[in-house]
């Protein structure tokens, strides 16, 4: 198998990665290379969001990149949202709303919801549902989550105010 | 190295003639599904082409959009792109999801030429050039030409594709597809309809009932030819027989996604509907 | 909008509260460990061989190829399963991995260890398999007569229910079909674990289960070792809903850990998933309802039939239960049931959310409207007319000595005003972003519908939980192999300890088959009853005893002492004591928790067979494309029989949640098999609700009636969403489309049925 070594930025910090696979998705590496298990793997195809990342201030599906072009960019992960031994906003909210069953899905929808903040910080519902369409959850029938994201946001409002 | 970050056209250019059987790797939102799968085995060269500038981005030329490859459809969503190629922006929002937009390259829709890829029935009803470039230069493909099959096109392994050019809108442009779920969903079927008000002209591309996106020429012809320019309307008659005459051009197949007769079905539906967007329905 | 009290994590909510949960913080920042994000240096990949048939005969196994490749460690099969080959929930019918043949496309036949899943990959690709490829049996209708697929035969199991008079007949008499597609749970979670080989000869297994102890015992007896060293600990659980009951991964990691002397992690993808768990049972049921000319409900006749596919899972227990409660929440005086389960080699089917209630509440709500329809009766009144209460016989002659209020679900769900807003946006009509329509193409409906099912496990099971409490320097913890899949019982543990206790920390230890006894399935609603109530037993326990202490040492009355607030207080009022103070020597109770006892049920489906019941009621209105046959749920309107709310934040989740589960079976999920191939085993096409498909869940009323017997008279609140829920969903689109659709998922081609149509 042919292999290869390069360098991630991840939440700030630089990673190296040696001999690894060629085919390995950013999600694969993350989550065993890196010990950043954060992000999830319900289908690596794309389908669920739960290995929402953000590359360069964007969300992408981390099972659909590969690992080894991802160089030279600014990765941030579901660990990176806020400082060590605190919370963002969206997670305090997630927590306060009940939007957390068995939390598979929360990773991505937080990274997703945490970039559609920082785009509009008082997104009616609609927008709130298309923004998070890609990110499957199969325990909460999306209510408390969708309540969580208007908590989240109120948060936002008030402390840029 | 076996992956390769191309920095420029040139350079990938460089290794696509040296490597022709290399993976072209653009927004990974096809290929890595594949990769991931294990059906791609003993990868051997990867080039990544979506850092490459000279494929980035839109530029208007005076009637002509020049789409560069790398364009995403996230992209293609922002207003100043939807007002030069509504139908096209419209197509792009129903693509997967938020996420795979980000990511997802109009020239990876074209290069996987899916029968049920989203862009290519509207690129198809625009008349769409697609401009390859190798090391030996530049083709333009009209995209008929260029999507030759089901996943199948005619960019020979030395080639990139570089651009896809396509007229500013002339008029109303629509997009529609079926989907099972409101949200994330391979088309079952799609239409493109696109008014040029200038030549009096509505040109239609039909999507996911066919191998290839189709023109349903007959369609179009009655519409055109029926359509009071003058008035911006158009009689319920030339609308069923629009509607009859788009459906028959079709063909659809079965799959676990749908019946023959339901695409069929529903391309004739569709395309009522989007011409009564376009022109208003007389009243008798 | 419903209206939640959120109490600040700061104080110690206990029964009553909407408390959080104690892993929310880990999983809000990803550092809860799900089974999948299990790693061990050292450690190998597993993997594991599929049949691609779905029926044929195995020749021959060679394993020789996979072996040459560099990185392979082990590349296992039938002939290294070094106890019983076979394993199963009911039954051990089903082989560890497939010796001479293979009944279902998926079945296991080899396993590898290799050390990187691309090493795994080709590994298994190198193994050849010499099939000979047999007729699948396809038709559940044909199962019986056909040639048996196992030595078990081909059916599995069939129960007839004959209650009270055969010979009534009604004046009004209805009849219908009805069919429901395979579902699938579609948990997020993959299948995965981590195996380790212990020093003893024995194995660790970190999993993702619903049933730790179940699963170890049947891995103890395929691996040939004493069960105390085959230990389990509950791994993160990434959503369960009936798929993690059956073993899955569990006996494989197994075997390659103690074969190459390695830890050995597996995750399942999810195509292999689709095909590795068991699936909700595809139905067909045909119903005959009689009924005087005033609407009162004389007799049910129905006949169904369920589709096992390869073996029996639970097969046995889902097919009483749809036989059971096959007519639905009302007091029939005559019914004739026969409900069978036969096996085919299709994907096989077991447990998911419902569990057999599903299936017949679409049957049974569907023909209550067609009797409405008959008599010219509005269907609320029919069902209002003919609803059980306490004190009422059901079908299988048992009399409902708990609570039954059904008349007061039914009436608090019908009579809430519609929440609904008015809508312009292009993406709130049917297609969404596809625009599809235009509003003057869509027509609205709306329906209601009523069910119910059984609270705990039934027919003389006794599935017993238990529960350790630990006091120590006023800190409780609690160990209790509970499977915490997200339903929150770990909130609701915490809350428990604290009404008991007084205290405010309380720990949880892992969940582990080496430190307490089972604690029985995370299924059937019984959890919060059963672990619930041996924590409540354990908690009582060391509460006594501790009491038992103080009294004796003040000498006071034993009567007088009550816990809260961290404080042993007198009520006699004359001292108080500080509870941390008061207990640095350790008090602890394990305490194993029965319910009533069941029984099963006779020849003619009669017997006392269940411990409690929950009902439930769905308004749901839609809107429809009918000539495009695309549909939105707009509306969801629902009231549930609780007994007592002891978390109502979480309890929102698990309502709102288990609609979105009966949304998606009414109007897009279905496993797709024909001629036993999955043809969309993937979230490409196997399709569950977006953020775009669910409307809010407005909650019409909890109805708090505290249940007797049940610890704090709370009922079980987790299935009762996904069975009212579908059949509201497509009594809706009947009344929009004023179509039979009496097939579930309703596709497009339902509603528009063009002609000379395929589907």
């Amino acid at each position: 198998m042919t292999t290869n070594h390069y360098t991630l930025k991840v939440n700030g910090k630089e990673h190296q990665v040696a001999d690894a696979w060629t085919g390995e998705s950013l999600l694969w590496v993350l989550r065993e290379r890196l010990g950043l298990p954060g992000a999830k793997n319900a289908c690596e195809e794309g389908e669920c969001g739960s290995c929402s990342v953000r590359i360069d201030n964007e969300v992408v599906c981390g099972c659909l990149v590969l690992a080894a072009t991802a160089v030279d960019c600014e990765i941030t992960t579901i660990e990176g949202l806020a400082p060590e031994g605190e919370l963002a906003d969206v997670q305090e909210a997630f927590i306060e709303a009940g939007a957390v069953q068995c939390g598979f899905c929360t990773p991505g929808l937080l990274v997703t919801i945490d970039k559609l903040l920082e785009t509009n910080d008082q997104p009616d519902d609609l927008t709130v549902r298309e923004a998070i369409s890609g990110n499957l959850c199969r325990c909460t029938g999306y209510g408390r989550i969708l309540e969580a994201v208007n908590l989240a946001a109120t948060k936002r409002r008030e402390a840029t105010s | 190295m076996s992956v390769t970050i191309a920095r420029s056209l040139d350079q990938a250019l460089e290794i696509l003639s040296e490597r022709p059987d290399a993976l072209i790797l653009a927004g990974g939102t096809d290929l890595m599904v594949q990769i991931n799968r294990g059906s791609l085995n003993e990868l051997s060269t990867v080039i990544a082409v979506n850092r490459i500038p000279e494929l980035q981005g839109w530029k208007q030329q005076g009637d002509t959009l020049i789409l560069g490859a790398g364009l995403t459809y996230a992209e293609m969503e922002k207003s100043d792109f939807t007002s030069v190629a509504p139908a096209l922006a419209q197509a792009a929002r129903t693509v997967g999801s938020p996420q795979i937009r980000n990511a997802g390259t109009l020239g990876g829709n074209l290069g996987t030429a899916s029968p049920a890829g989203d862009t290519l029935p509207v690129l198809t009803a625009l008349d769409a050039v697609v401009c390859l470039r190798s090391t030996q230069g530049t083709r333009q493909l009209p995209i008929l030409e260029f999507i030759t099959g089901v996943k199948n096109n005619a960019r020979q392994p030395e080639e990139l594709i570089e651009a896809v050019r396509i007229p500013v809108a002339q008029g109303h442009q629509e997009f529609c597809k079926i989907g099972p779920r409101n949200a994330m969903v391979i088309s079952v079927a799609s239409l493109a309809l696109v008014v040029d008000q200038n030549a009096q002209k509505v040109r239609v591309g039909l999507g996911t009932v066919g191998p290839v996106p189709l023109r349903p020429t007959e369609a179009e012809e009655h519409l055109s030819t029926n359509v009071n320019w003058a008035a911006n309307t158009v009689s319920t008659a030339t609308l069923n027989q629009f509607s009859a005459l788009a459906a028959a051009a079709a063909q659809p197949i079965d799959d676990h996604r749908g019946t023959a007769v339901y695409r069929r079905h529903a391309i004739g539906v569709m395309a009522r509907r989007t011409a009564a967007r376009a022109f208003t329905e007389e009243t008798p | 909008m419903t209206d939640i009290q959120i109490t600040s994590p700061v104080s110690a909510p206990r029964i009553g509260e909407s408390a959080p949960r104690p892993d929310g913080v880990p999983k809000v920042t990803g550092a809860f460990t799900f089974s999948s994000d299990l790693w061990h240096n050292n450690m190998l990949w597993g993997g594991t061989l599929r049949s691609p048939h779905p029926s044929a005969n195995i020749k021959s196994i060679d394993i020789s190829g996979a072996l040459a490749i560099n990185g392979v460690s082990a590349v296992l099969t039938y002939t290294d399963v070094p106890g019983s080959l076979l394993y199963g929930l009911e039954h051990a019918d089903q082989p560890v991995l497939a010796a001479d043949v293979v009944r279902y496309e998926g079945e296991s036949v080899a396993i590898v260890a290799a050390d990187h899943p691309e090493t795994v990959r080709r590994a298994l690709a190198a193994i050849v398999v010499d099939y000979q490829v047999t007729v699948p049996l396809v038709d559940p209708e044909a199962a019986e007569a056909a040639e048996p697929i196992h030595p078990d035969g081909n059916l599995i199991r069939r129960l007839r229910l004959r209650h009270g008079d055969q010979n009534i007949q009604g004046e009004i008499q209805v009849e219908g079909t009805y069919e429901v597609g395979m579902q699938d749970q579609a948990f997020l979670g993959p299948e995965s674990g981590l195996a380790l080989p212990s020093e003893d000869g024995g194995v660790e297994l970190f999993v993702s289960t619903q049933w730790l102890h179940s699963d170890r015992d049947q891995v103890a007896v395929c691996l040939g070792l004493p069960p105390e060293k085959v230990r389990f600990t509950l791994s993160g659980v990434g959503g369960a809903f009936g798929a993690r009951e059956d073993l899955s991964l569990h006996a494989h990691l197994c075997l390659l850990a103690l074969h190459t002397g390695r830890p050995v992690k597996m995750v399942y993808s999810r195509e292999e998933s689709f095909h590795g768990h068991v699936h909700r049972h595809p139905a067909r049921m045909w119903y005959r309802h009689h009924a005087d000319t005033e609407g009162n409900l004389l007799r049910v006749e129905a006949r169904l039939i369920l589709d096992g596919g390869a073996y029996a899972s639970s097969s046995g227990a889902v097919i009483s239960n749809a036989t059971c409660f096959a007519a639905g929440p009302y007091l029939i005086p005559s019914a004739d049931i026969d409900g069978a389960v036969v096996r085919t080699n299709n994907p096989t089917c077991g447990a998911m959310r419902g569990f057999g209630a599903v299936q017949t509440c679409v049957g049974h709500e569907a023909q209550m409207d067609k009797l409405a329809a008959a008599l010219g009766m509005d269907p609320v009144e029919l069902r209002l007319k003919n609803a059980l209460k306490s004190g009422d016989k059901l079908l299988t002659g048992q009399t409902i000595t708990g609570t039954a209020p059904v008349a007061e679900v039914i009436k608090s769900c019908a009579h809430h005003p519609s929440t609904l807003l008015p809508s312009d946006d292009m993406m709130s009509l049917p297609g969404g972003a596809g625009r599809t329509a235009d509003p003057h193409h869509i027509v609205r409906g709306q329906a209601m519908a009523v069910g119910f099912k059984n609270l705990l496990f039934s027919e003389g099971f006794d599935d017993y939980s238990s529960a350790i409490c630990h006091l120590v320097d006023g800190v409780a913890t609690i160990t209790c192999a509970c499977a915490e899949v997200g339903q929150g019982f770990v909130t609701l543990a915490q809350q428990i300890t604290r009404e008991v206790l007084g205290v405010e920390e309380v720990i949880l230890a892992p969940a582990a088959t080496a430190t307490v006894g089972s604690a029985g399935s995370t299924s059937a609603s019984r959890q919060t009853w059963m672990s619930g109530g041996a924590v409540q037993k354990a908690c009582e326990a060391v509460r006594q005893q501790l009491l038992e202490r103080i009294a004796d040492q003040h000498q006071v009355n034993l009567d007088d002492l009550v816990l809260v607030d961290g404080q042993i207080v007198s009520l006699a009022g004359n001292f108080s004591l500080d509870l941390a103070a008061a207990t640095t020597e350790p008090l602890e109770a394990d305490i194993e928790y029965h319910h009533a006892p069941t029984y099963p049920v006779d020849e003619n489906g009669q017997g006392d067979a269940h411990v409690s019941f929950a009902f439930a009621a769905h308004r749901a209105v839609v809107d429809v494309d009918p000539e495009l046959g695309l549909v939105k749920v707009i509306e969801l309107t629902t009231s549930q029989d609780v007994g007592r709310l002891l978390n109502p934040l979480q309890a929102v989740g698990q309502l709102e949640g288990g609609t979105s589960q009966g949304v998606g079976l009414a109007v897009m999920e279905e496993v797709l098999v024909t001629d036993g191939h999955i043809r969309n085993a993937s979230f490409t096409d196997y399709l569950i609700p977006t953020a775009l498909d669910m409307p809010p869940v407005e909650i019409a009323a909890f109805i708090e009636q505290p249940e007797p017997g049940a610890p704090f008279g709370a009922k079980g609140i987790g299935e009762p969403p996904s069975i009212s829920s579908t059949a509201a969903v497509v009594a809706a689109l009947r009344d929009a489309t004023k179509r039979e659709l009496p097939r579930v998922p309703v596709r497009p081609t339902d509603i528009v049925q063009l002609e000379n149509d395929t589907l």
